[in-house]
C-alpha cells in the first residue's frame, strides 16, 4: 500500500501537526519508503494467532477505590503557557 | 583531582565509605571534567552545579555518620526523558520548552534515597526517536571515540660499532586520529557518550527499540535493557509504552549491576511494573558459566553484515566455550520482521502518546486563529522531523480502514517474535549471544542514514526483538573494529533473568578487557 499527498494532508489533519504544501510532498516520500519496508510483514501466515495485548503475562493490579492523591491545582496548571485562577486558558471554542 | 573521574562506581563507593575521598570531592571533580568538555562534545543538555553540590554535601554528611546508602555520594547523569523536580526534563524536544515537573520519577527518586548525586541532564534523540542523537532539539552529541588507523615507521638500522653486525632498528607503532565526528548512536547518546568520556560516574537510559544497547556498543560501554516491568516507567516521558523500558549505562559490568539495583523497583504508579524482589545482581559477578547453554540464532548472521562484526561474534562464542559454556546452534525463524513490526507498533503507540502536547497544559504555545490551528501550529513547530514522521506513521496505521492490516497485523506477528524465543528458553536455552549492532559508530550527518529513514532504523535490528517480546538484553564491549573503534556483542536472557545476563557479560569482559577512547576532549 502506498500513500499519495492528499492521504498524507489528511493524516496530518488527523495528527494536527500543520503541514505546508512541500512538507507534504517530503512527508509523503517518506512515508511511502517506511510503508514498503513494512509491506513484507504480509508474508508471514498468522492464521490462528492471537495479537499481543500484553508482553509479559500480568495481570493488572488494582487498588483500593480511595482518594490517595489530589489538591493540586497549582502544581498541575504550573507548567501551562497560559493559566487563570487555576484554569488553562485556550482560544475561544464556543461563540 | 580529575584522577576522581576515572573511578569505577565500585572504585569510588569503597573510598568514600573509607573516607578516602568525599562526595563533595569527586563531585567538583565531575563538574569541572564536564564544564570542560561539554562545549566539545555536548552530552549534558543541562548541568545542575548547584544541586549536585547540595546533594553532595549532603550525602558527606550521612558518610560521616555510617548512614551512607548504596550510591552514597556518586555522581550520576540523568536522561533528559525522566522527570526531575523542578530541573529541566524535556525530552529533548522544542515542544516541551520551559517543563520543570513538579515531580520526581520514580528511578530518579530510587537512585536519591540510595544517595546518588546528581550532575545535569543528558541529551538524547527527541523524545528517545532516532538512533544517533542528531534528532535532538539540543543537537547532536559527539562521540569520544575518533577513528584511527595504525601508522607503521620502520627505524632504521643500525651498526653496534664492534664487530659489525646490523641490529634491526624494529618498528614503531602509532595510531593516528581522525577528526571526524561521529555519532554515540542513540537515542541514549548523551548517556553513553558522558559515561565514555568521564563525564558522569554512570547514567540512567531508556530503551524502546535499542536505545541503551546500540549507544553502549558504539561508545565501549556497559548497557542493559532490563525485563520490561523490573523498572518502572512513572515519571518517564512515554514513547511507546509497550516497549519502553529504563536501564543504566556504565563502564562496566559491576557498575551497570550496581545501577539496575538502585532502579529497579515495583511500583504502585506503574501497574506494569512487576512484584518480585530486586536481586543482588553483584552476587554473580565472577560466577562460573560451566555448563551453562548459550544459543547462537542463525537468524542474526544478516546480509551485508560487516566480516568484523562476524569475527567479533566468533570470538565471543570462543570465549564463552573457553569457559565452560555449551553453544548450541539455535533459529529464531520470525527474527527479520521484528523491525518491520516495530515500526508500525512503535508509532502507534508514539502517536497515541504524544497526543497529549497540544500548546495547552505545557510547554510550547505558537498562536492561532482557533483552537485546531493552535494545536497545528504548536505541534508544527514543535516537533522535530523525525518525530513528526514517526506521528504520521502512527496515525495512519491506526486510521480508520487500515488499523486491520497493519495494527493488528503486526501485534500478530509480535505474538510470533515472543514465540521463538520462548520455544528456545523452553528446549533449555539459558542465555543467546549476538552481535549488539550490525556496525560501528558513523558519522555525524551520514548523508545515506540522512537520505533514507530506514536506513537508520536498520541499526536496530539486532536490538528491537528483544523489546518485542518484553525480553532483558546488554550490550558489553567486545572488541576494536579495523578503525578501533568499540564494537559490542549483545546477550539476551530469560524473563527477570538479568542475573545470568550480568554473570555472562562479565565472562565476556573479563576476556575482551576494557576500552578507553584517547582523550582528546
Amino acid at each position: 500500500m502506498s500513500v499519495d499527498i492528499q492521504t498524507v494532508k489528511r493524516v496530518a489533519r488527523l495528527a494536527r501537526i500543520a503541514v505546508s504544501e512541500e512538507d507534504a510532498a517530503r512527508m509523503t516520500g517518506e512515508l511511502n519508503t517506511i510503508l514498503g519496508f513494512v509491506e513484507q510483514l504480509n508474508e508471514v501466515d498468522v492464521s490462528g494467532v492471537e495479537p499481543m495485548t500484553s508482553v509479559t503475562p500480568m495481570a493488572m493490579r488494582k487498588r483500593e477505590d480511595i482518594v490517595t492523591d489530589g489538591n493540586k491545582a497549582a502544581d498541575i496548571v504550573a507548567n501551562a503557557p497560559a493559566t487563570e485562577e487555576n484554569f488553562f486558558l485556550v482560544p475561544k471554542v464556543v461563540e | 583531582m580529575s584522577d576522581l573521574t576515572r573511578l569505577t562506581i565500585a572504585e569510588a563507593r569503597a573510598k568514600l565509605r573509607a573516607r578516602e575521598i568525599s562526595a563533595a570531592e569527586i563531585t567538583d571533580a565531575y563538574l569541572a571534567a564536564i564544564d570542560q568538555a561539554n562545549p566539545l562534545l555536548n552530552a549534558y543538555v543541562a548541568v545542575t552545579h548547584d544541586k549536585a553540590r547540595d546533594m553532595a554535601k549532603a550525602s558527606d554528611s550521612r558518610l560521616a555518620k555510617g548512614e551512607g546508602g548504596e550510591l552514597e555520594g556518586i555522581p550520576l547523569g540523568i536522561k533528559d526523558l525522566f522527570a526531575t523536580e523542578g530541573l529541566h526534563t524535556q525530552a529533548c524536544s522544542h515542544v516541551l520548552d520551559g517543563f520543570k515537573p513538579r515531580y520526581e520519577s520514580t528511578v530518579t527518586s530510587n537512585l536519591w534515597a540510595d544517595g546518588a548525586v546528581m550532575l545535569g541532564k543528558l541529551n538524547m534523540d527527541e523524545f528517545a526517536m532516532g538512533s544517533s542523537n542528531e534528532t535532538s532539539y539540543y543537537g547532536p552529541v559527539v562521540n569520544p571515540w575518533r577513528r584511527s588507523r595504525v601508522q607503521t615507521t620502520v627505524k632504521p638500522t643500525f651498526h653496534d660499532g664492534s664487530a659489525g653486525f646490523v641490529k634491526p632498528g624494529g618498528v614503531d607503532e602509532n595510531r593516528t586520529y581522525d577528526n571526524m565526528q561521529l555519532v554515540p548512536g542513540g537515542s541514549s547518546g548523551g548517556s553513553a557518550a558522558a559515561v565514555s568520556a568521564f563525564l558522569c560516574a554512570g547514567a540512567t537510559a531508556t530503551d524502546t527499540g535499542g536505545s541503551i544497547r546500540q549507544p553502549a556498543a558504539f561508545t565501549g560501554t556497559v548497557g542493559i535493557k532490563p525485563t520490561y516491568g523490573r523498572v518502572s516507567r512513572w515519571g518517564v516521558v512515554a514513547f511507546a509504552s509497550s516497549l519502553d523500558q529504563a536501564g543504566p549505562i556504565a563502564r562496566d559490568v559491576r557498575d551497570a549491576a550496581i545501577l539496575l539495583k538502585s532502579m529497579a523497583s515495583v511500583d504502585a504508579k506503574d501497574t506494569t511494573s512487576v512484584d518480585r524482589p530486586v536481586p543482588d545482581y553483584e552476587a554473580v559477578l565472577g560466577r562460573p558459566i560451566k555448563g551453562m547453554k548459550v544459543g547462537i540464532p542463525r537468524e542474526y548472521r544478516v546480509d551485508g553484515m560487516p566480516e568484523e562484526i562476524e569475527a567479533l561474534w566468533q570470538q565471543g562464542i570462543a570465549w564463552l566455550k573457553d569457559a565452560g559454556a555449551e553453544i548450541v546452534d539455535i533459529s529464531l525463524p520470525h527474527t527479520k520482521y521484528a523491525l518491520p513490526a516495530y515500526y508500525i507498533v512503535a508509532p502507534a503507540e508514539a502517536s497515541s502518546n504524544l497526543a497529549r502536547y497540544d500548546g495547552v497544559r505545557y510547554g510550547l504555545r505558537v498562536p492561532g486563529k482557533d483552537i485546531v490551528d493552535m494545536y497545528e501550529k504548536t505541534r508544527a513547530a514543535g516537533f522535530g522531523r523525525e518525530v513528526k514522521r514517526r506521528i504520521m506513521i502512527g496515525t495512519y496505521v491506526l486510521s480508520a480502514g487500515y488499523y486491520d492490516a497493519y495494527y493488528l497485523q503486526a501485534q500478530k506477528v509480535r505474538t510470533l517474535i515472543k514465540k521463538d524465543f520462548e520455544d528456545v528458553f523452553a528446549a533449555g536455552v539459558d542465555v543467546i549471544l549476538t552481535p549488539a549492532t550490525p556496525s560501528a559508530a558513523f558519522g555525524v550527518a551520514d548523508q545515506d542514514m540522512a537520505a533514507d529513514p530506514v536506513k537508520m532504523y536498520l541499526n536496530d535490528v539486532f536490538t528491537v526483538t528483544v523489546n518485542m517480546a518484553g525480553l532483558p538484553g546488554i550490550s558489553v564491549p567486545a572488541g576494536l573494529d579495523s578503525h578501533g573503534l568499540p564494537l559490542g556483542l549483545q546477550l539476551i536472557g530469560r524473563p527477570f533473568d538479568e542475573e545470568t545476563l550480568f554473570q555472562t557479560a562479565h565472562v565476556i569482559e573479563k576476556a575482551a578487557g576494557r576500552f578507553e577512547a584517547n582523550q582528546w576532549w
